[in-house]
């Protein structure tokens, strides 16, 4: 078991170096020259070069990406360049908000997708099934920013329930886990609709059925249980789909988390802090994904811990 | 039976191919179809409700939402066919590298392709327009770049299939050249599932182009872009709640109609995914 995780660490450090050089090229590749706009028309030669000098961009490509893959093996990730802090401080300070909504919206994602799903499946062509799916449509179509913009007007200006934006509270967690959970919600009832049907056409189904057992514990013991492994691959992959729509989802509602932060970063073309929060974000996905083939084995036996 | 008629079968299908040949129909007849220029300012107008005189209300500079609405359908469009190009270009050309070469070259490619599919989408066409910079072109060079690595995996899959059937292996005993094969035998097998993804992955392109542009990097003002639209009204959303949901309409309609020709698609053409998520 432990030797299997360590493994599975060590084979995402290639994916993690590699995320860094993909994300330093595209930076490198930029057409105008980054120091430049950071400095504004107005700087002088010798700014520049102080500043190119300072941050080490006058070196190769090669030398800088081994450099700050060096940096980052001992823990330092630079400074950032608009607020001259540790990008680790800053990071430290966004990443338990970013946690707190894909958390709380892969929980919504979870119960409310596999409920729907299981239900449709149970009753396939009736008339939940056909709203459930209608709306899973609507759920994969909807601009999750144009979402959130909606449950603002509907749930803050209209009904006065919730606040607009911020974060603080559980009421402040509200819309912005549901705006974000969405699209999640539709994918998994889909997958969970799905792969329900199919295993209740197995004959172990039918086995427990034709020896009385329950159809609440038929469910339960051998439907969901099953459906579980495809259920589960699809959760994971959905968490990368979380992050990306965490960026759009703390726009929207000023949600101050890791996604604000690139999005500024952006902005303010501060390249160290934007490869700071990639870095985080990769690592995060490397995370779930390790979590998800762990839970494999615990639902199934059948797979082996091999790796 | 044809592909044409089991995906006239589909009512859903239907609805979503006439949903596409709307919006296809309000880009390229805009001009006309549009009440007032999308650019046109009047300030004493700003903010108007939904009415008579602007159907779908006035944004903050007193500008017709209906008019830049489907001036937007052009932005969409656009964006969506030519990043859709892109993808399957690029995909072709690496995905058919991989499968015929092979060898460490194959690894390599593939490698690279994991390390990109495994990031989330949106952080991918960030980091790419961090690098290019906002604008139309970049905004549909980053959403067409996004797209590459899985019509890649795709190609790759298929070539490396069909390059073992016998009657490829029969083609090539007999001295056809690789471009022959490619065009004769490889290609046209791989034609049926590209046109499934490629209608998929614009529902995704018009969602990305629009995400970009609502964060502001990707199509600029005063291009009428649906993304642009929602973010601009998003300033005035508690007095004008009108200004930024009207757009956003907008959007989920393209994105569900692609979405619905996109599954009647997968269901017509290749029937052996039928039913599946």
């Amino acid at each position: 078991m432990l030797t299997f995780v360590l493994r599975r660490l060590l084979l995402a450090v290639p994916v993690l170096l590699g995320v860094v050089f993909v994300v330093m090229l595209t930076i490198d590749l930029l057409p105008g020259d980054v120091v430049a706009l950071m400095l504004g028309e107005h700087a002088t030669k010798d700014a520049v070069a102080t500043l190119r000098e300072h941050l080490g961009l006058d070196k190769p490509f090669v030398v800088r990406y081994l450099e700050y893959v060096a940096r980052v093996a001992r823990g330092d990730l630079g400074r950032s360049i608009q607020q001259n802090r540790p990008v680790a401080a800053e990071l430290a300070d966004a990443w338990p908000a970013t946690l707190e909504l894909t958390v709380a919206a892969l929980l919504i994602a979870t119960v409310a997708g596999i409920a729907a799903g299981v239900a449709s499946a149970v009753w396939p062509n009736s008339f939940f099934d056909a709203v459930a799916r209608l709306g899973s449509l609507f759920g994969l179509s909807m601009p999750i920013f144009w979402t959130g913009l909606v449950l603002i007007v509907v749930f803050s200006l209209w009904l006065n329930w919730l606040p607009v934006g911020g974060a603080g509270s559980l009421n402040h967690l509200v819309l912005p886990a549901i705006t974000l959970a969405l699209p999640s919600v539709a994918m998994v009832s889909r997958m969970t609709r799905s792969a329900v049907l199919d295993v209740l056409r197995e004959d172990y189904v039918r086995t427990a059925r034709a020896k009385g057992v329950g159809e609440l514990w038929v469910l339960g013991r051998h439907a969901l249980r099953n459906a579980f492994i495809p259920i589960l691959t699809l959760l994971g992959l959905q968490s990368g789909q979380l992050m990306g729509g965490a960026v759009l989802t703390e726009t929207v509602f000023a949600w101050p988390g890791l996604g604000r932060l690139m999005v500024k970063a952006i902005f303010a073309r501060d390249y160290i802090l934007l490869q700071g929060a990639v870095l985080v974000f990769a690592l995060a996905f490397v995370i779930v994904n390790l979590l998800v083939d762990l839970s494999y084995g615990l639902l199934d036996p059948r797979i082996g811990r091999q790796g | 039976m044809n592909a044409w008629s089991r995906f006239r079968r589909n009512r859903l299908a239907l609805v979503g191919l006439v949903l596409v040949v709307v919006l296809a129909v309000s880009a390229a007849l805009a001009p006309w179809l549009a009440p007032y220029d999308p650019a046109r300012q009047s300030l004493v107008e700003k903010r108007t409700k939904p009415g008579a005189k602007y159907v779908l209300g006035a944004d903050e500079f007193g500008r017709d939402i209906l008019s830049r609405v489907i001036y937007g359908s052009r932005v969409a469009l656009l964006v969506g066919v030519l990043s859709a190009l892109i993808a399957v270009a690029g995909g072709l050309l690496l995905g058919t590298v991989a499968g015929f070469v092979g060898g460490w070259l194959d690894a390599v490619l593939m490698r690279g392709i994991e390390i990109l599919l495994a990031f989330p989408y949106l952080l991918l066409a960030l980091a790419i327009v961090a690098a290019l910079g906002t604008g139309a072109l970049n905004t549909t060079i980053a959403v067409g770049i996004w797209g590459v690595p899985a019509v890649t995996r795709i190609v790759r899959g298929s070539v490396l299939a069909l390059r073992e059937t016998e009657y490829v292996g029969a083609a090539r005993a007999l001295g056809a050249p690789v471009t022959a094969l490619l065009r004769r035998h490889i290609l046209p097998n791989i034609v049926p599932s590209l046109i499934v993804y490629a209608t998929l992955f614009m529902a995704n392109a018009i969602l990305l182009e629009a995400a970009l542009s609502f964060l502001g990097l990707g199509v600029q003002p005063p291009t009428a872009s649906w993304g642009l639209m929602v973010s601009t009204g998003r300033d005035v959303l508690l007095v004008a709640p009108h200004v930024a949901t009207v757009p956003g309409l907008a959007i989920m309609v393209a994105v569900l109609a692609f979405n619905l020709v996109g599954d009647g698609l997968r269901d017509a053409l290749d029937p052996r995914l039928r039913g599946s998520a």
